[in-house]
């Protein structure tokens, strides 16, 4: 059965700002309760609610093939790895917090004790939940895509063809018997 | 034809959860819920997150930079996972 | 006895897992009862390291002069949800290709190896 036509529209439109709201998470990781593990996780909901709304066919040949969802996966993993790695050649060891205090990219002091946030403090810590959450997006993703792939779905002429035989053989909308 | 097994019979399942439930009650007499026993590298955590990682969430900063190796390694078990589920699903193409 | 309620409801959430798992025939029930005995593990953890009457571990505008559940055990209690997850999917895709392959999900009534 195809969903009707107001579970389409509605689900394109919160799409977005579902979005927004895991990418918030993801970025305020070390101000608030969250981090990149959390966002990630709201943000593959959206393509969750995408996958539902539409049919397996068409979301592949329309919006993205399930390539892509792994080439992302593997480049927040890589991003995770050499961040980590610069540490080592910077300063002193694997995965030391070689941004923090230096007046760099993330870099500002934190007041110490109870205050409003900053949102460029904490040194290498938002760049590894920028990393992480894409690697999680990606992976629930390309899960998501390869369980539907392997469901036998009816396309959506043999829905029509059969909704139409059933009308037919038993008299409903102008049909014979 | 009916071929379950001389062995595995239900009432030694039975038993085994039992056993498991019982091992399972005893942190409910020995612990106390509000105070923890062991609290020396905790409060070193709480009290230094700010001035060496610059983080106001202590926890993020426990998760990646006091222990960022745990993190390194849960990152790859869930890339070795969807690996995994990518190859059950390959078409061999002839 | 009954401040300890959590411990309580640990004991008894593993009992039921177990339980499910092992006398139960339809292999997603038995998927099912893996996750619930992870759950149970995860809410373990988290109640070890709590304080009484305190607050979360974060400075953003903390209320004044109280003390800080213990962090450590939550960022354990992290690293454990993602990896509960990847364990289920990569099941639930094996027994999508045990189903493809023959026919049932009870377990009685696989006895061979299917070509």
């Amino acid at each position: 059965m195809t969903i009707g036509l107001i579970v389409r529209t509605a689900g394109r439109l919160i799409v977005p700002f579902i979005f927004i709201f895991g990418f918030y998470i993801v970025a305020h990781g070390h101000l608030t309760p969250g981090g990149g593990f959390q966002g990630g996780a709201v943000i593959a909901t959206g393509v969750a609610l995408i996958l539902v709304c539409y049919y397996y066919r068409e979301c592949m040949e329309k919006f993205i093939p399930v390539t892509s969802f792994k080439l992302v996966e593997s480049a927040g993993l890589m991003l995770f790895i050499c961040t980590a790695l610069a540490g080592l050649v910077v300063a002193s060891g694997f995965l030391f917090n070689w941004l923090n205090a230096t007046g760099g990219l993330f870099g500002d002091a934190v007041v110490y004790g109870i205050n409003p946030g900053n949102l460029y403090t904490a040194g290498i810590i938002p760049v590894l939940n920028f990393a992480i959450g894409i690697e999680v997006f990606g992976a629930l993703s390309a899960v998501l895509m390869f369980m539907f792939a392997g469901l036998k779905e009816t396309t959506s002429e043999e829905d029509d063809a059969e909704t139409s035989l059933h009308h037919m053989n038993t008299g409903k909308k102008g049909g014979r018997k | 034809m009916k071929d379950t097994g001389a062995i595995f019979q239900p009432k030694f399942a039975v038993v085994l959860i039992v056993l498991v439930t019982i091992i399972f009650l005893l942190p409910a007499f020995g612990l106390t819920f509000g105070a923890p026993a062991a609290t020396m590298t905790d409060q070193y955590y709480i009290d230094n997150s700010q001035t060496e990682t610059g983080a106001n969430n202590v926890v993020a900063a426990v998760v990646f930079d006091f222990r960022g190796f745990d993190t390194l390694g849960e990152a790859t078990v869930l890339f070795i996972a969807v690996l995994g589920v990518a190859m059950i699903f390959r078409r061999l193409h002839k | 006895m009954i401040a300890n309620l959590p411990f309580i409801a640990v004991a008894l959430l593993v009992g039921i897992a177990l339980a499910t798992i092992l006398l139960k025939k339809n292999m997603i029930k038995m998927v099912m009862g893996l996750a619930m005995l992870e759950g149970a593990v995860n809410l373990f953890l988290v109640t070890l390291g709590y304080r009484e009457n305190g607050i979360a571990p974060i400075f953003t505008n903390a209320p004044e002069g109280a003390d800080m559940v213990l962090p450590t055990v939550q960022a354990l209690t992290l690293t454990n949800i993602v990896i509960g997850v990847a364990t289920t999917a990569l099941m639930l895709v094996l027994v999508m290709v045990i189903y493809k392959k023959y026919g049932t999900v009870n377990s009685d009534k696989m006895r061979r190896l299917k070509e």
